[in-house]
């Protein structure tokens, strides 16, 4: 798309473009650009000499189990944490809704948490249940369960899901709210009169809907679950007990910034770009459609 | 009007309790872990140690935000003075966002308001950055800053974060609503197109330039791997960071109340950001998710 009327300077938009374009280069393209390389060849050990390996790299990422063991955590921590935040954060929008006068002091009340980072909200979490500390975390050790997310691999994994889940639900519900309010009234209103309950108008009007706003929150809270939750991850427990909680994002900062493997860290890092580029064309190809029929 | 509404019944009143209790419920969920922390910061760190902290504020208010705040050395942890950690934070928060939007609206201008020879060229590499987050290409982004000899200094911080694909979009999207009315008007009153970009362009993307500072500021207050990687002094450190880094491996008996008042003051800023510009942020997020 162009405008109709435009200015002619030569050199002009150049000058303008020059900062952008720079940091891009720079920053994103050479990066990008070093990682696919790194990723098809091999380092020495004092990393003076590199030698051209094909996809052995990718080879050897895909085939340890240690690697596929940490796709299966990502992906049952990804699934648990866009579920969990989409269902709540849907719940609250649909029932903020439906009483709008006091609708507004409600949403100040319940978006803040957006503001909050990854990490401190992790902190936050850990302040409540841990258990030589926390309020909760003692409190469940009191009532005769063995509580330390510290130690046991499936509680560590649920407070890292709670936390990052916790974090990410004013997002979705502020737009989850956004699109309710989209909704004409009158629709509901002449389901309303011919005798439509509530939860029968929100499955049959509402939530169909809804979906090119549930649609792209999915994409982002997988995003966000794949690689914001980073920080939720390394304040909370480290990637432990074990590799319990160890994301593919934790893992490519394990390998190449703990363990110095150049070459492993590059070719996961391209398995994740392919994996945002993925998503990212996911999303375009539907907003484009929404675009078209609006 | 609703009959129903008009005529209050006994029955009716008690199902609209429900959505209030509900949404209660949520607001409860998200203000407790922030109510532990707050009074955590004004109890002496033996008590929160011994985890008998109570629900009530307690005497220590003061010495702890003081401590925190100006010193480096707890009873247990040594740490970065929270103002030192702030100043930071502050720094790279306001650098990335105003750095975003100032090359994100001129790049927008000049795609929007020219035609030259490799337009679309440009358009798209800025576009792909948008599927690359810093997270993806960590380790070789870093590696450049470092060649480049940034590492631990408030540019490697901040310029590596600076360019955004989502705000040149979501300028460029509305400068292509400006009437072409009016740049006529302006090339007939003799104004050239830095003129038209300063008297008539900036004025009309203000709200625009308000709700993407909220939502950049956040996003560069929030920041976590990035500055985990390259600030290696404790000159440099973020208040973020600052705060997992005095937690070390959680040992029971810790500068707990240090910690606690450092997560509050670590809150602050961006809390504070969201509520006071809450309309904007509103506009901001939806606008720029599009």
């Amino acid at each position: 798309m162009q405008r109709r009327v435009i200015f002619d300077n030569k050199a002009l938009p150049y000058l303008l473009l020059a900062p952008q374009v720079a940091v891009t280069l720079i920053f994103f393209i050479w990066p990008a650009a070093q990682a696919l390389w790194q990723s098809v060849h091999l380092q020495d050990a004092f990393g003076l000499r590199s030698q051209f390996v094909g996809l052995e790299n990718f080879q050897a990422v895909l085939s340890d189990p240690n690697y596929l063991e940490t796709v299966k955590t990502t992906i049952i921590f990804s699934a648990s944490v866009t579920i969990l935040s989409l269902a709540s954060a849907l719940g609250l929008a649909v029932t903020a809704d439906s009483k709008i006068r006091a609708s507004s002091a409600y949403k100040t009340l319940l978006i803040w948490p957006y503001a909050l980072a990854p990490a401190v909200a992790a902190v936050l979490w850990m302040f409540i249940f841990n258990p030589d500390i926390g309020i909760l975390g003692r409190a469940l050790n009191n009532l005769g369960y063995a509580w330390d997310y510290r130690l046991n691999d499936g509680q560590a994994l649920t407070m890292v899901i709670l936390a990052a889940s916790w974090k990410q639900v004013s997002y979705n519900f502020i737009f989850f709210l956004a699109g309710l309010q989209a909704i004409p009234r009158s629709v509901l209103e002449a389901a309303s009169i011919d005798g439509a309950g509530a939860v029968r108008r929100f499955w049959t009007i509402t939530f169909p809907l809804l979906s090119p706003t549930t649609f792209f929150l999915l994409v982002v809270n997988i995003v966000y679950a794949f690689f914001e939750t980073f920080g939720t991850i390394h304040a909370l427990t480290h990637g432990g007990p074990g590799k319990a909680t160890e994301t593919l994002i934790f893992r490519v900062y394990q390998d190449g910034v703990v363990n110095h493997d150049l070459g492993g860290s590059s070719a996961q890092s391209v398995i994740l770009m392919v994996i945002v580029i993925a998503l990212t064309a996911i999303q375009f190809r539907f907003v484009e459609r929404k675009v078209h029929y609006s | 009007m609703n009959p129903d509404r008009a005529t209050p019944r006994s029955g009716g009143r008690l199902m609209d309790m429900v959505p209030h209790l509900i949404l209660m419920m949520g607001v409860l969920i998200f203000a407790f872990p922030i109510y532990v922390t707050v009074i955590g910061s004004t109890w002496d760190a033996a008590t929160i140690g011994r985890g008998n902290l109570p629900l009530t504020p307690g005497g220590e208010m003061l010495n702890n935000y003081a401590s925190a705040w100006s010193e480096s050395q707890g009873n247990r942890v040594m740490h970065t003075p929270v103002r030192i950690m702030m100043w930071n934070s502050l720094v790279m928060a306001l650098v990335i966002a105003l750095g975003k939007i100032a090359i994100s609206i001129i790049s927008a201008y000049a795609v929007a308001f020219f035609r030259f020879p490799l337009r679309m060229v440009f358009f798209w590499m800025i576009f792909i950055t948008l599927m690359l987050p810093v997270e993806v290409r960590i380790i070789p982004t870093y590696e450049v800053v470092a060649n480049l000899g940034l590492i631990d200094s408030y540019a490697g911080l901040t310029i590596p974060l600076i360019a955004s694909a989502t705000a040149t979009l979501l300028f460029r999207q509305f400068f292509l609503t400006i009437p072409d009315e009016l740049v006529e008007a302006a090339k007939i009153d003799g104004a050239g197109a830095l003129r038209f970009f300063v008297d008539v362009v900036l004025p009309l993307s203000r709200t625009n330039i308000a709700a993407l500072f909220v939502i950049l500021f956040i996003y560069g207050w929030n920041q976590y791997l990035w500055p985990l990687l390259i600030t290696n002094s404790a000159e440099m450190e973020t208040v973020v960071i600052g705060i997992t880094k005095m937690i070390g491996n959680g040992e029971a008996a810790t500068d707990w109340n240090l910690i606690m008042a450092t997560t509050v003051l670590a809150m602050l800023p961006p809390v504070a950001v969201v509520v006071l510009m809450q309309r904007w942020f509103v506009k901001g997020l939806v606008d720029s998710e599009k």
